[in-house]
């Protein structure tokens, strides 16, 4: 009968389904949760399980936001034995609500001391830079300079310009704002709130996410929108040129307000398999994975000895001074700070 | 009658299921926000409760949630009838493109609404920021709830009941509305009922369309949930939408019982014709200049959209998708995308076709006795939030079998939405299905299965041939919890799609990926149209 054999056929997929996800294999696998931007070369993580007999399952999940709530979560029993992808926005609430166990990277020595974190409990991975884009076209033909300085962007004459991130519902809009907040200070003449104050009254632009600012709202690049500056990456332009097949950037970047954002691995607290975790960590900072970073997730790797693709060196401008903010920090303000910029553009 | 051992037999199966599912998990992350150091947080309800942002984001939820359903009743009425009512070229092919928008991914309806209503629009208006922005929205997703959901009723309603009271001298208006109309009410409850559920607990249409004035008690809980890690408030936050929810459903169920089913059903072959005379040419013309203008228009633009080329017009949006070179290789080829969809939609149809048909036989049979109280919670899970039982999930179902990472989770995450829509769309038939029938079966000396199976299911397969193409639109699009849960690295379309926009210079690839969908969505739509076409020989 065509209804039996319908149950029959979702019972046999439950079995098997269960049977896939009900006990790993041994140590010889282990589980890597990720946010939902993860992208690497088909056979990088093939070639751990080479090298060392580890295979690794990747979970995905959604933001880093929603990442580290679920994992904190699961503390007790982990979905997962590594998570990558926890960023220095985040962190803090990683680290109070211990999720990682300390775990000293083989290659920690190539990693930059400011990346680094105090007793290694996570492992710096890679980083990159949040920075305002401009459309250079758009702006001479509204015959105003780029803006050289947030500053700048309070002016009347930017009136209408910038489009930016809802720092409560996306990475760089949170990590703008967070630059704008170490560069103008909590107290003084002309604290941030101040600056938010005048880009509000200046026609700012806020969208929810990433892919409206820059595709639905930024003139420049592949921007269908009106606006010539946006919150981006220092790295968009350069992807600009990769996948545009183009000869120069359309775009550039200001170098005044960038936001330096640090992406972490850690073994999770609770793995049943803590020294395979550890190895997956080992190679997440190792050459072969960092050198694979920069063309799948255009950030740079923090491994300073991986080799750059060209694209980086000829595209990829350096920040001067970007915007470091220790974890603890921003752990510590988040939540008062974002109640009071939405009280501040509401 | 079927006997009461084995209606109790049947029913355990969706109980159990959704109580170890939905109930289950949303209890238990529930209890774990409410409970952290394991006394109540009462503070967290008072904290809710008197806050003034909470409560405009409540009203906010509620009244465009109200506004949002009544607008795409209202045009999904003319839909339904037309299609039902009326051949005409190109009606198959049309009706399939009407459910295409349901599996778009917001983020791609964004673009698409942008160009429309945007500061470039071609209508000279730029809804940006209004309210406007989130309805039309709403419209554009929903319309094929109503269109199918009260369509399939419709074009099973016997003609000769109208006929017979326009030839007993009663105007067109006034045989529409007392006859008609009342007996169209259940797929039309039915079916706004889903439509309110969708839009109360809005979460991208809000992300992408609205502000900080206007976003809803889905888009709050989650940034309680994730921004800002407060499990109590997110908690306190989402059992005040359970409680909107609810009430609203309890109405629904009251509103259902003064129904009466058992009208007389015709194969739907025997009722759609050729429109006859100049007057019914207009409103079909009119209809479907409607449906062109929210449904086809932003579809366009994104069709446009992926094969504008550096080069002008062209195809190297799909060919770097297809055949990648360069940069290009670096991404998932879009056959493997599209068969992990397919991989995770057809066991979701699977299952909520047999869940869904399940319940609703309970539904059905059980009137009196609890079965239209089960019904109204079968909806739930619809209007739960997707953030919670995601979270819920995580928390849950470690034990005995630790189920949080199977990639079976994911088709069962879809199937929670999906058989509301299976229910919906078969529960109006099943109690239309004349009791005398089946009793006259059983008289003849059928066994109460064989009733079931020989009677009911066949005229019963064109409604759950409905139910199924959203399970499956709901499956390929990834609504709901999927995204909350964590997921085997698969890459399914909107996966795809989303990483495509994740990054400046791939923009085309992005629509030309989201064409694809579309794509696949219209033919399942084509392909349950021809076979519900080949069974109407079925009563």
């Amino acid at each position: 009968m065509k209804r039996t054999s319908l149950i029959a056929a979702t019972v046999l997929v439950a079995l098997i389904g269960a049977s896939c996800s009900s006990e790993p294999e041994g140590p010889s696998e282990i589980t890597l949760m990720t946010h939902e931007s993860f992208a690497v070369s088909d056979g990088i993580l093939e070639q751990f399980t080479q090298e060392t007999g580890i295979a690794v399952t990747v979970l995905r999940s959604a933001d880093a936001g929603t990442m580290v709530s679920q994992a904190i979560l699961t503390k007790d029993h982990p979905v997962a034995d590594v998570m990558y992808g926890i960023d220095n926005t985040f962190l803090s609430r990683g680290l109070d609500n211990a999720l990682f166990l300390p775990h000293t990277a083989t290659d920690i020595g190539s990693v930059p001391d400011g990346l680094r974190v105090n007793g290694d409990p996570v492992t710096p991975i890679d980083f990159g830079d949040v920075c305002l884009n401009t459309d250079p076209t758009r702006l001479a033909a509204a015959g105003i300079e780029a803006p050289a300085t947030l500053a700048d962007l309070a002016d009347p004459a930017y009136a209408g310009t910038l489009v930016v991130e809802d720092p409560s519902t996306s990475s760089p809009g949170l990590a703008f704002l967070l630059a704008s907040i170490a560069t103008f200070g909590e107290t003084g003449d002309y604290p941030w709130q101040s600056f938010w104050a005048d880009l509000a009254a200046n026609d700012l632009r806020i969208v929810s996410g990433w892919d409206q600012a820059y595709y639905g709202e930024f003139s420049g690049g592949s921007g269908e929108g009106q606006r010539p500056v946006v919150v981006s990456y220092a790295t968009s332009p350069a992807a600009e040129v990769f996948f545009g097949d183009l000869d120069a950037p359309p775009t550039d970047i200001v170098d005044d307000g960038c936001f330096r954002q640090v992406e972490y691995a850690g073994v999770l607290a609770g793995t049943q398999a803590e020294k395979a975790a550890g190895q997956l960590v080992d190679y997440l900072l190792s050459r072969t994975f960092q050198e694979d970073i920069p063309l799948n997730m255009f950030v740079f790797p923090a491994n300073d000895t991986a080799s750059l693709p060209d694209l980086f060196i000829d595209y990829v401008p350096t920040p001067t001074a970007p915007v470091v903010m220790d974890p603890a920090t921003i752990g510590a303000n988040r939540e008062r700070w974002l109640a009071e910029w939405a009280s501040v553009v509401r | 009658m079927r006997s009461r051992r084995s209606l109790l037999l049947i029913a355990a199966i969706p109980v159990a299921y959704l109580t170890y599912f939905y109930a289950y998990p949303l209890a238990t992350i529930l209890i774990t926000g409410l409970f952290p150091d394991g006394k109540l947080a009462a503070s967290s309800f008072v904290d809710i409760v008197t806050n003034p942002v909470v409560r405009s984001v409540a009203w906010f939820t509620l009244w465009q949630a109200v506004v949002s359903t009544l607008l795409t009743v209202l045009l999904g009425i003319p839909g339904a009838y037309v299609f039902a009512k009326y051949r005409f070229p190109g009606r198959s092919l049309l009706r399939s493109l009407t459910l295409v928008p349901f599996v778009l991914p917001t983020l791609v309806v964004g673009v698409a609404f942008l160009a429309v209503f945007g500061p470039g629009s071609p209508l000279g208006f730029d809804l940006r920021g209004t309210v406007w922005a989130i309805l039309i929205a709403h419209v554009f997703y929903n319309l094929s709830i109503i269109i199918r959901g009260v369509g399939v009723f419709w074009e099973q309603i016997d003609p000769r009941l109208e006929d017979a009271a326009r030839t007993l001298g009663a105007s067109r208006i006034r045989v529409f509305r007392e006859v008609t109309l009342p007996l169209l009410r259940p797929a039309i409850l039915s079916s706004a009922a889903l439509v309110f559920l969708f839009t109360f607990t809005s979460f991208g249409v809000i992300l992408v369309l609205g502000d900080l004035q206007h976003t809803t008690l889905e888009v709050e809980i989650w940034r309680q949930a994730t921004a800002f890690l407060r499990l109590d408030l997110a908690s306190a936050l989402a059992i005040l939408q359970l409680i909107g929810v609810t009430a609203i459903l309890v109405m629904y169920g009251r509103a259902q019982k003064r129904v009466s089913g058992g009208l007389p059903l015709r194969p739907p072959g025997e009722v759609a014709r050729r429109p006859a005379s100049v007057g019914e040419w207009a409103v079909v013309g009119a209809t479907l200049t409607m449906l062109l203008l929210i449904v086809i228009t932003p579809l366009a633009v994104l069709i446009g959209r992926s094969l504008s080329t550096a080069e002008g017009v062209g195809l190297s949006h799909y060919a770097n998708l297809i055949h990648p070179t360069g940069a290009f290789t670096l991404f998932i080829s879009p056959i493997e995308a599209i068969r992990n969809s397919l991989g995770f939609a057809l066991p979701a149809v699977l299952i909520s076709g047999i869940i869904g048909l399940l319940s609703a036989t309970i539904v059905v049979s059980g009137r009196g006795r609890g079965g239209s109280t089960f019904d109204t919670m079968l909806m739930l899970p619809l209007g739960t939030s997707a953030v919670t039982i995601g979270f819920g999930f995580l928390v849950a179902l470690d034990q005995p079998f630790d189920l949080r990472s199977s990639l079976l989770l994911i088709p069962i995450a879809h199937s929670l939405v999906a058989i509301p829509f299976v229910v919906r769309s078969t529960v109006p038939v099943m109690d239309a299905v004349q009791n005398r029938l089946r009793e006259a079966a059983l008289v003849l000396g059928a066994s109460p299965h064989r009733a079931w199976r020989e009677v009911d299911l066949p005229l019963v397969a064109r409604a759950l041939a409905v139910g199924s193409l959203f399970a499956f639109a709901i499956s390929i699009g990834e609504f709901g919890a999927t995204s909350f849960i964590v997921r085997p690295s698969t890459t399914t379309i909107p996966i795809a799609i989303f990483r495509l926009l994740g990054r400046p210079g791939t923009f085309g690839e992005a629509m030309a990926m989201a064409v694809i969908l579309m794509a696949i969505t219209a033919v399942a739509a084509l392909g349950i149209e021809a076979i519900r076409g080949s069974r109407t020989g079925g009563v």
